[in-house]
């Protein structure tokens, strides 16, 4: 690890110290902060808000460029998942009012369908299990199969929990894009946030995908009560995975979960904890994912897609609704962010 | 449908209560989950541009 700014200056430096740092590092030298400079950028003020937000858009301008990637998600197994995540409606082991629920090859097709008319070049598929099973694994199958045969000009992405190597090698055959597994929380927060799995088999099931083909998306929650110092290191363990792309989800306290009376995350909190992983992770897509209408609002979410944000969930979620797709593709129009295009791998 | 509605869709409690100006909020971001014919949990799907929920006695509902 480099030293911190702390360590040169020998006493604590003043905050608009590690923008600069930042400046020099990750903007001009592409080179990510460390845990340490992202605790310091997460402990700066209001104040310096407006101009650490500028900061993460100009290196998400540098390192990314200015597409935005567009993805919509559906649930293919909603409800009724034995393990405990505590922010999660569809776990089985909390009275949360979500019921078990399947979704049918021709109701798939149609959802994809549904998000590619919206410019969308990404759909995920879910599952609320802890892994898949041979039922889960043939309706894959089925529906990916079903999908490219009739919705050309989109990608087929999954999300259906811990992996063994030959389910790895199976959604590679099917045509899987990329692969989503997160990380939901920081090593040493996530025996407060999971009991029935740990976070190194979440950590395991990643770096199976990533070295199989498919590209690694592996995401987090923040705002579960988690502490500053947590949250930098959860942006340094993504940033020592190298996903290709980290979903940033703020939590929507569910009714009935374990965090269920949880606050909201304070907006400007929310817009700095944007900026720190932008800084984190200079060259990742970053994208906007659950939660962020209600943390966010009309205008912090215009402010996240200044702030570091290339990439946004349009439409609805798993078991929530989001904004009205055209309402985000006006708003790129707007921002002048174009909605990035296939890749020429297809 | 004619039948009355008696429960709330989001909380499932009964509507003559008050308390459910925050569930009426919620229920332009999510889905209703209780019938509020009858307050039995409904089967809910959403995709990425519409959602149903069904109740088992009471029938279908879709987004508008
Ligand atoms: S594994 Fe996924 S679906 Fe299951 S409880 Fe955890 S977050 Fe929810
Ligand atoms: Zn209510
Ligand atoms: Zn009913």
């Amino acid at each position: 690890m480099s030293a911190t700014a702390e360590e040169q200056h020998g006493t604590t430096p003043p905050a608009s110290d590690i923008l600069a740092i930042a400046r020099e590092q990750v903007l001009e030298r592409g080179v990510p902060l460390d845990e340490a400079q992202i605790l310091q950028v997460l402990r700066t003020g209001d104040d310096l808000l407006p101009e650490l937000l500028e900061l993460a858009h100009e290196v998400r301008m540098k390192w990314c460029g200015p597409e935005v990637e567009v993805e919509g998600i559906v649930s293919i197994k909603t409800g009724g998942c034995p393990e405990d995540c505590h922010f999660c409606s569809q776990s089985g082991q909390f009275t949360s009012p979500v019921r078990s629920v399947w979704l049918n090859i021709p109701e798939l097709v149609k959802a994809a369908e549904q998000t590619a008319a919206t410019g969308a070049t990404e759909f995920c598929i879910v599952a609320a299990v802890r892994g898949p099973d041979e039922r889960l694994m043939s309706q894959m199958r089925d529906g990916v199969r079903a999908i490219k045969e009739s919705v050309p000009g989109i990608e087929v992405a999954a999300s259906i929990g811990m992996l063994t190597q030959e389910q790895v090698d199976d959604l590679v055959d099917m045509g899987i894009h990329r692969y989503n597994h997160n990380l939901e929380a920081a090593r040493s927060y996530f025996p407060q946030v999971v009991s029935t799995h740990s976070w190194e088999e979440r950590w395991d099931t990643c770096l199976m995908v990533r070295e199989s083909g498919m590209e690694l998306c592996c995401g987090c929650l923040v705002g579960m009560g988690e502490t500053v110092e947590q949250r930098a290191e959860l942006a340094a363990q993504l940033g020592e995975l190298q996903p290709d792309e980290v979903p940033l989800n703020f939590l929507n306290p569910r009714p009935g979960t374990p965090f269920g009376d949880l606050p909201l995350m304070e907006s400007s909190e929310a817009l700095r904890t944007i900026a720190a992983f932008r800084l984190a992770l200079p060259r990742t897509i970053l994208r906007y994912a659950g939660g962020r209408e209600l943390t966010l609002g009309d205008l912090g979410t215009r402010e996240g897609l200044l702030g570091g944000i290339n990439a946004v969930i349009v439409g609805n979620y798993l078991t929530t609704l989001g904004r009205d797709p055209q309402e985000d593709l006006d708003l790129l129009a707007d921002l002048k962010m174009p909605i990035k295009a296939l890749s020429s791998s297809l | 449908m004619s039948e009355a509605q008696v429960y709330c869709g989001h909380c499932g409690e009964a509507l003559d209560a008050s308390g459910h100006d925050a569930c009426r909020e919620r229920l332009r971001m999510e889905p209703p989950r209780f019938c509020v014919h009858c307050r039995r949990r409904m089967q809910v799907q959403v995709t990425p541009t519409s959602w149903t929920a069904r109740c088992v006695e009471h029938g279908e509902l879709s987004s508008p």
